[in-house]
């Protein structure tokens, strides 16, 4: 029997595999295709303290081995959230981790503070990496000192623990995993996405309303992989995986880069089982390697020379 | 709203068959496998599949409408325009091969509630091929070449009546309406056949008169119809696209503005994928 468990600030995962914020809704539209029970987390899609509109279409778009989004960050709001989609996550034996969103420092602390007393919530991942809205998010995240201020007063206000999502569009990813930790991260996750843009050639304009866009899939996982072993090296809190995972080896690479757990993405787009599919590639994975607890490969190359 | 229903898989089909039959309009058969005629006995006129390319670099499915559902051959027919190298792939794909296939999306229409009514159904190039579907589930089960006999008119009570517009000759669907509605009429935008304009230009032309209509097409046929049934003082279901990555209402990405506060969002976008692709004309603003 493979050691699946891994624990992430304190909050113990029955295997490594979440979803990834805003690809998988609040879990109810591929429970229809997954088994959410087997899920180490579910990840949810942005949450902020009222109701947002996003963008207007087009908001997504295919590119070569990925897609392009820009939804900014469409939803129904806290209150709805507590009401409807937390008790149908409750139902299921995996861990809830609510992704928040705001334009203000207000925005985020409105939010923590009204999920502080849901039990059902087990940790908080906050979103200062979303490259479409055209206010706050990404803007926190692209300024060590910013996301370093933000981090504490967030960090004070939750019940929590608290993951912060770092953009991968800036110059040091390593100076902004330190400058969460330094503001109170219990963990940090990454990458949000790339920002990118497609232009219709035959139209002559951009594909995408909002011009610029998020991309995500597997075009992005090699920048990914490269920056959550940077990443890792540079803090000692718990670093989450992602950027175009697909399969169980995908997801074993971040592992190796030291990725404590992963996230899978835009792939729940091309096979809504793909979460599955990566629990069960890292277990074969593991019984291949004679390797008995997924711990141990944690950072395995992390230091390595070549 | 329509009624949603939940009959979702992800299956490998076969390609039975694959013909162009006009311009760059394709059409596809594909055989299902036993297990999933429960989900397609579940179907409706205007649900829509999502077909996956094989190349690796094109991960998202390419949302199609259903064009034709024979449970009693297990096949179902997709017609569909070559945009890109996706459907020019899947257009490719030889007779025998298998394709994945995400099914059953969207909400599609109500029948049950135009039963014994005059439905005219307006399609608009593309928005032709959903409505065949449609006009065979309203006129009557019987699939060509299935053995049923098609119920008598007085029995139906359903009157269907087809209105189709085409860019130019040559014409594509049409004799598969003629099997499966009490009248069809065409459009060109050329006048190269029928009614010289678009379908709603048959409409007065004929003057065809409908209790129901229902809709699919190019954004302005779908403001037309909309603003016709308006003075008509009828409702108006119409279909709608956008570009799409989940198919299943978990990415937000294939939204149209509501008028009203949309149940599930809380805001006034309500999903293509999921509270459409079938909308009442008065719910949205397009």
């Amino acid at each position: 029997m493979t050691g699946m468990e891994v624990e992430i600030a304190g909050v113990r995962l029955k295997n490594p595999v979440m979803t990834a914020s805003g690809t998988f809704g609040a879990g109810q539209e591929y429970g229809e295709f997954v088994d959410l029970n087997r899920l180490g987390a579910v990840v949810t899609k942005g949450v902020s303290n009222v109701p947002w509109e996003g963008n207007p279409v087009p908001r997504v778009t295919e590119t070569p081995s990925g897609m392009l989004n820009a939804i900014g960050l469409q939803n129904p709001g806290v209150e709805v959230f507590c009401e409807r989609d937390l008790p149908f996550l409750a139902r299921y034996d995996t861990r809830v981790i609510v992704n928040v969103c705001g334009h203000s420092e207000q925005d985020y602390l409105e939010v923590v503070e009204r999920l502080a007393g849901e039990s059902a919530v087990s940790m908080l991942e906050i979103n200062v990496s979303c490259p479409n809205v055209s206010r706050g998010a990404i803007a926190f995240g692209q300024d060590p000192d910013c996301l370093c201020a933000i981090t504490s007063k967030i960090r004070r206000a939750a019940a929590q623990p608290i993951i912060m999502k770092l953009t991968p569009n800036v110059t040091d990813i390593a100076e902004m995993a330190r400058a969460a930790e330094a503001g109170g991260a219990d963990a940090v996750s990454l990458i949000n996405t790339i920002t990118g843009m497609k232009i219709d050639i035959e139209r002559q304009r951009f594909v995408l309303a909002n011009r610029t866009g998020g991309l995500s899939g597997p075009a992005i996982r090699p920048v990914a992989v490269r920056m959550v072993w940077q990443a890792a090296r540079a803090v000692k809190i718990p670093v989450i995986g992602m950027g175009g995972i697909a399969t169980g080896e995908d997801a074993v690479e971040f592992l190796l880069a030291g990725a404590s757990a992963v996230a899978v993405g835009m792939m729940n787009f091309h096979e809504p089982r793909t979460t599955e599919n990566v629990i069960g590639g890292i277990e074969a994975y593991l019984r291949r390697h004679g390797i008995e607890n997924v711990k141990d490969i944690v950072g395995a190359v992390q230091d390595q020379v070549f | 709203m329509q009624v949603q229903r939940q009959n979702r898989f992800k299956a490998a089909m076969e390609v039975v068959r694959t013909e162009l039959l006009a311009g760059d309009i394709w059409s596809t058969i594909l055989r299902y496998p036993e297990e999933l005629a429960p989900e397609m006995r579940e179907a409706r006129p205007g649900q829509f599949v999502g077909v996956y390319p094989k190349d690796g670099s094109r991960l998202l499915p390419r949302p199609i409408s259903i064009c034709r559902l024979v449970p009693e051959e297990r096949t179902l027919r997709l017609v569909y325009r070559t945009v890109g190298a996706g459907t020019e792939e899947i257009a490719a794909m030889p007779a025998g091969s298998a394709v994945e296939v995400l099914g059953m999306l969207g909400n599609g229409y109500d029948t049950e509630s135009m039963a014994g009514r005059r439905v005219v159904l307006l399609g608009g190039g593309l928005g032709i091929p959903p409505m065949l579907e449609l006009a065979a589930s309203l006129y009557g089960k019987a699939a060509p070449g299935s053995g049923q006999e098609v119920p008598s008119a007085a029995e139906r009570k359903t009157a269907v009546t087809a209105v189709l517009g085409y860019r130019s000759a040559p014409l594509f669907l049409k004799e598969d309406f003629e099997a499966s509605a009490d009248a069809v009429y065409i459009a060109t935008e050329d006048g190269s056949e029928g009614t010289a304009g678009n379908v709603l230009d048959a409409v007065r032309e004929r003057g065809i008169r409908a209790d129901v209509l229902c809709a699919c097409g190019p954004l302005p046929m779908l403001r037309a119809v909309r603003d016709y049934a308006a003075e008509q003082g009828i409702p108006a279901y119409i279909s709608l696209e956008e570009h799409m990555a989940c198919g299943v209402g978990a990415c937000l990405g294939c939204v149209v503005k509501t008028k009203h506060e949309d149940p599930h969002s809380h805001v006034k976008n309500a999903r293509i994928c999921t509270e459409g692709p079938v909308f009442p004309a008065s719910e949205v603003e397009i």
